[in-house]
């Protein structure tokens, strides 16, 4: 179970399987994509998928923030994680691009979560969060 | 100029605490070194030599004058009385203590400046035309179109962890004055039927793999232009290498795939992100444009300026630039006198020119990439007026794109990067080409030196580049000649083999007295290499 969670559903229990394993006729729910892994080959799937997990080797491979935007924006619902080399001052970034669950290598500490992700308020520009870009704010 | 609104200020207040808290847990040993690193730098706090380092950006490298008075008390207060303007339009100051750096960007946030993503492999400072908004040439203000990129580009969520480091340039002349095409990605603003819109290049850059971007899109309009560019960084974000770092910026990838299997995704990518509705409305660009509208230009008859005294003639003729206000002059502020360190000034200095801007130039400076300083709207009546000062404080120097106007990054004197100085061969060659004949005879001739392979100094773009290495723990310079970094944009070719310290500033003057010798009429350094080839200069220089 991930150590941070945004989410009120009941956590996904599945053990999560590769794309390779996934995509080969598999009928798991849960799925994990490493860096190298095309988030757009599940994209078929999406629907029937509750559990999507990118894995950061390193917290410096940025790949996974385009994978979670790219799921979130073909309308994936389930749940998110980002899990490995995940740190604090990553997280903010990780939930504006989708991520809604957390499994980090080291555990992380809850005030300084809080602060991170409360010191801003404001964005410049629309991503796949709730948040309103600010030229939405200025315009109406 | 812009001025920031609450959303703005908000923004860059919240960085300021955000820091100061990061900087606390850092201190307090709650984040390793390892950790705190891309924190920092995406704050533009390098770690040096001698100290941390502080880039303060400068968007588009335009300022008013009490942000330029700021510059100086932060070189003041926190530094040692000095500070370094950048190839990127940024300053930079040398001295820094950690613990300091909070306090200075909460300085820097009073004016509405920041120092975010000066740093890290994160999209950059937006640069520009220095002559933005007063060049006769340009088809509208690039600026805006800067500025819009400037507010999408930060905090970006999804490109703050890139393979390397992403630089824009925005242009909107034929005359590139920013090195455009040597960008990861450059634009350049065109009218077709009456409607503006950019040319996108990506791909070009300099560092040890120089590269002069393909054009990957003749036109994109500014409703389009966000989403376009999120599915250039996108593909690039998917696709760049992470294996090596010295492989991993963008124009890597073009030349490795091809321009147009680059172009083809980036169609693809943009059919689906133009889905989003990520781009702002026209009434945004219109309210980011309206800060940019032109100042008050008095009509004043245009009747010539007195050229009587010589020395003043001389700089009005090397320094000053044409405006497209009648009655109006741009000027430039060479940073660069014999003696000097290219690029540095004094807090003094920076105070001089704040004050020179805010009583002759509608409160506006802009710093260039080839790190000088300039007053884009001079009426000239006050030229020689502005000119006095300047030239007391130790500004006046008339040599704007001659020999002595050298880039030179920081390099040994101050870089954890660099192989070899850069400081000292620039004043050196500075000081065997002091000469203002000499120098005017010679012409325009932009040399630049880098002090190690990552090309700070733009030595590929230079019509004579030096690139300082380390041989055997020996610190030698290699020449490079036919550079451009403007419209003509090429790398510079090697000569052959590197000189010590001494003897590259032989070599240069060797190439240079070559040049003289075989060039005709009206032909800069450049023309006459491109014309001649590298043959006759390479006789000259080993012969």
């Amino acid at each position: 179970m991930a150590e941070l969670r945004f989410r009120t559903d009941e956590p996904q229990e599945q053990p999560a399987v590769t794309l390779d394993a996934f995509l080969d006729q598999s009928n798991a729910t849960a799925v994990r994509l490493e860096p190298d892994d095309d988030a757009r080959a599940l994209l078929p799937y999406i629907d029937r998928l509750t559990m999507i997990e990118i894995g950061f080797p390193t917290f410096r491979d940025g790949r996974g923030y385009s994978a979670a935007r790219i799921l979130r924006e073909a309308g994936y619902t389930g749940e998110l994680r980002a899990q490995g080399d995940v740190l604090v001052d990553q997280l903010r970034y990780m939930r504006r691009c989708g991520f809604d669950s957390f499994m980090p290598n080291v555990p992380l500490n809850p005030v300084v979560v809080d602060h991170v992700l409360n010191v801003y308020d404001l964005a410049y520009q629309a991503a796949a969060d709730a948040a309103v870009p600010v030229w939405k704010l200025r315009h109406g | 100029m812009y001025q920031y609104d609450k959303y703005d200020q908000a923004l860059v207040d919240a960085r300021v605490a955000d820091f100061r808290d990061q900087v606390a847990r850092r201190i307090a040993g709650e984040i390793s070194e390892d950790q705190f690193k891309p924190l920092r730098l995406m704050n533009g706090l390098y770690l040096q030599l001698h100290a941390y380092m502080l880039r303060v950006a400068i968007p588009y490298g335009t300022l008013n004058s009490t942000q330029m008075h700021m510059l100086a008390h932060i070189a003041r207060k926190y530094d040692r009385d000095y500070a370094h303007f950048t190839t990127r339009q940024n300053i930079q100051y040398n001295w820094i203590k950690l613990e300091d750096a909070p306090d200075i960007l909460a300085d820097l946030a009073s004016v509405e400046m920041h120092a975010i993503q000066t740093s890290g492999n994160c999209i950059r400072n937006i640069s520009s035309d220095q002559f933005a908004g007063a060049a006769a040439d340009e088809v509208t203000d690039p600026r805006p179109w800067a500025e819009f990129l400037r507010q999408w580009s930060t905090f970006h969520p999804e490109f703050s962890y890139l393979p390397r480091k992403f630089k824009i340039a925005v242009i909107a002349s034929k005359e590139d004055r920013a090195a455009m095409r040597l960008h990861d990605i450059g634009l350049e603003l065109v009218k077709k039927d009456g409607v503006l819109g950019a040319r996108v290049f990506v791909g070009g850059g300099m560092g040890r793999t120089p590269m002069i971007a393909p054009e990957i899109n003749p036109f994109v309009t500014a409703d389009d232009l966000l989403s376009y560019l999120e599915a250039c960084l996108r593909v690039y974000n998917r696709y760049g290498r992470r294996d090596n770092i010295y492989k991993a910026r963008i124009k890597i990838l073009i030349h490795e795939i091809g321009a147009d299997a680059y172009r083809a995704q980036v169609e693809e990518e943009f059919k689906h992100v133009k889905t989003l509705g990520i781009d702002p409305p026209a009434a945004e660009f219109e309210r980011i444009a309206s800060y940019f509208a032109p100042p008050a230009f008095k009509s004043a008859p245009d009747d010539g300026l007195d050229l009587s005294d010589s020395t003043f003639a001389a700089w009005v003729k090397q320094n000053t630039f044409a405006h497209k206000q009648p009655g109006y002059i741009g000027v430039t502020i060479s940073l660069k006198p014999i003696d000097g360190i290219p690029g540095d000034a004094s807090s003094a200095q920076i105070d001089v020119m704040a004050e020179l801007a805010k009583q002759y130039s509608f409160d506006e400076l802009r710093v260039t990439h080839a790190q000088n300083i300039v007053l884009p709207h001079v009426a000239k009546r006050d030229l020689k007026a502005v000119y006095d000062v300047l030239a007391a404080n130790g500004l006046g120097t008339a040599n704007l794109d001659q020999i002595t106007d050298i880039i030179a990054c920081p390099g040994l004197d101050y870089c954890s990067l660099a192989n070899a100085r850069s400081i000292p061969v620039a004043q050196k060659i500075a000081q065997r080409f002091a000469d203002a004949e000499r120098q005017a005879d010679i012409g325009e001739l932009k040399l630049k030196i880098s002090g190690c392979i990552n090309a700070c100094g733009h030595h590929h773009a230079g019509h004579i580049g030096i690139l300082g290495v380390d041989r055997k723990g020996v610190e030698n310079y290699q020449l490079t000649l036919g550079g451009s970094g403007a419209e003509d944009a090429s790398i510079g070719k090697i000569t052959g083999p590197g000189f010590d310290e001494d003897g590259i500033v032989d070599a240069v003057e060797r190439a240079v007295e070559k040049y003289l010798s075989v060039r005709t009429d009206g032909e800069r350094f450049l023309d006459t290499y491109r014309r001649v080839g590298m043959e006759p200069f390479k006789e000259a220089v080993y012969g």
